[in-house]
């Protein structure tokens, strides 16, 4: 199948343009004889994977654990924003305004004020990932209900639907495509938040192993959290992706040509 | 099932225009057949099919009634096909065809499916029952959107130009199937193709310059093979179109200029 062809292809290309930037990172480690405490070759990021993996396991289920809740609680609240804006007026009219102008408000800096309010433990970082993805959940989520095509509309109320079955048999499942792009976007994103939030204070996780590694001048520590990081967001998004696309199997691209001429004959 | 229906001092007057977009319309549906506005393009027989599917937003000056045989108002027992067959992609083809039990109960019964697997076949398309919209050609989508409103079961459907974005060919192929499947029901067909009001319409009315007037058809039943009298026919009803153009009925709004009437 043409498909399947094209994602072997792309598996090659990804791991062919892997080895090149190994490749060039040692070079450069060779080139200009680079200590270890600034740039440590990767097979000493590698070793430092395998030295210690219960400790990496722990402060990755850590990280990992709050990237998830942050991920359901961001998602719930985005969600549910989105439906109240929708279903009330006066909701949209206060709270679209005030929406769009917090996002002036840079996340970062809220951290220390999230570590003042919700502790030092998980929770804190929960809340920061959370509040991260919230604003691109919330306005794909409301886009995608507010823009359903109109002719659905009118020919649900020729149907006789109410506006609550309009918007459960219509605005949602209409939605969801544009919906779904906001939730990609969140499985990048939410990981960054979780991050920042443990830079800022904290007792474990993988940015408390960097902070601490990096303390030491144990930079090579340092590179292989940052690998099991890119390695949680790299995941998160394709099986994020993988779910969306089944669940939403509408939306796909145009067919091929060749399912187009099975479909003609 | 089958009945009359009469539009009464139909007008419509959109918030913030400064005239109705017409108004005193009456016109008379016979019982089981087709009748076809025809009209240009800007004309507002999109909007007089709306309004009278019911879509025409509160804020929006409606007046007139349509009304039954006995004169029990017709509202609510309304089909509306539109020009897009609008199937929803979420739902597989017989979801769309039992989409007024999906919309108002969220279940479909399985007397229900069977009557749409029924449709289905009538409509040579009953193979496609389990396969996506987006899986099926223009035509065979435009097929469905038709189950769905027989599915319907009202007793007068409104189209608005459902053929008009199909190839020639199965345009006139879903023409012929149209009228058999919807044999015995009111229809009322608007269109911008004196060909296809001529093809369809047991009666036709031109809807120019905010009146609706007569026009006169070949006798044969429908649909009525595209031969040389309805050529005739169509040659007369486009000179008559293109004269409304030139001298426009006095008092009102002139013309936005069509393709064939600059000559």
């Amino acid at each position: 199948m043409l498909g399947s062809d094209n994602r072997w292809r792309m598996v090659a290309r990804l791991m062919v343009t892997t080895l090149v930037l190994l490749a060039g990172w040692q070079l450069v480690v060779e080139l200009f004889d680079m200590p270890p405490f600034i740039l440590p070759p990767p097979g000493l990021v590698f070793s430092k994977l395998l030295a210690n993996p219960q400790l990496l396991w722990d402060h990755s289920l850590i990280t990992l654990s709050e990237i998830l809740l942050g991920l359901l609680l961001g998602l719930s609240m985005g969600i549910s924003l989105a439906l109240l804006m929708l279903l009330f007026n006066p909701v949209r009219n206060w709270l679209l305004p005030v929406l769009v102008a917090s996002q002036a408000i840079p996340v970062f800096a809220l951290a220390p004020i999230l570590m003042l309010w919700f502790g030092y433990g998980m929770s804190s970082k929960v809340v920061m990932a959370a509040l991260i993805i919230f604003f691109p959940v919330c306005t794909t989520c409301f886009d995608g209900l507010r823009h359903t095509p109109a002719g659905y509309l009118d020919l649900a109320k020729t149907l006789g639907a109410s506006p609550r079955q309009m918007l459960w048999h219509v605005r949602l499942p209409a939605a969801l495509p544009t919906l779904a792009s906001g939730v990609r976007v969140a499985m990048v994103v939410a990981p960054i938040g979780a991050v920042v939030g443990e830079w800022v204070g904290s007792s474990g996780g993988l940015g408390y192993l960097m902070l601490q590694a990096n303390a030491r001048m144990q930079i090579a520590d340092m590179f292989a959290a940052l690998f099991i990081l890119a390695l949680f967001s790299i995941s998160l998004y394709y099986i994020a992706d993988w779910l969306l696309k089944k669940l939403i199997p509408w939306h796909q691209e145009k067919p091929t040509e060749r399912q187009y001429l099975a479909r003609v004959e | 099932m089958t009945f009359e229906v009469a539009l009464r001092e139909v007008g419509l007057h959109y918030q913030g225009a400064d005239q109705p977009l017409f108004e005193n319309i009456n016109l008379t549906l016979p019982a089981g057949s087709w009748s076809c506005l025809l009209g240009r393009s800007g004309c507002g027989k999109t909007s007089l099919l709306r309004m009278l599917a019911g879509l025409i937003e509160p804020e929006h000056r409606c007046q007139g009634e349509m009304v039954d045989g006995n004169g029990q108002p017709v509202m609510g027992r309304v089909a509306y096909m539109a020009q897009q067959d609008l199937l929803f992609p979420w739902l597989s083809v017989l979801d769309n065809v039992c989409l007024k039990a999906r919309v108002n109960g969220g279940r479909v019964s399985p007397q229900e499916r069977r009557k749409a697997s029924e449709l289905l076949d009538q409509l040579g398309i009953g193979h496609c029952a389990k396969q996506r919209p987006e899986q099926l050609s223009g035509g065979m989508r435009q097929r469905v959107a038709l189950a769905r409103t027989l599915m319907q079961d009202t007793p007068l459907v409104l189209m608005d130009e459902p053929f008009s974005a199909l190839d020639a060919v199965t345009r006139h192929r879903l023409q012929a199937l149209a009228v058999d499947a919807l044999a015995g029901r009111t229809v009322l067909l608007i269109t911008h193709d004196p060909q296809e009001a001529l093809r369809l319409g047991d009666q036709v009315w031109l809807f120019e310059n905010r009146r609706l007037i007569p026009v006169e058809t070949p006798s044969s039943p429908i649909p009525r093979p595209v031969d040389s009298t309805l050529g005739d026919y169509q040659q007369q009803l486009l000179d008559a179109m293109q004269q409304a153009d030139l001298h426009p009925h006095p008092g009102s709004e002139p013309s936005d200029g069509g393709d064939y009437a600059r000559v």
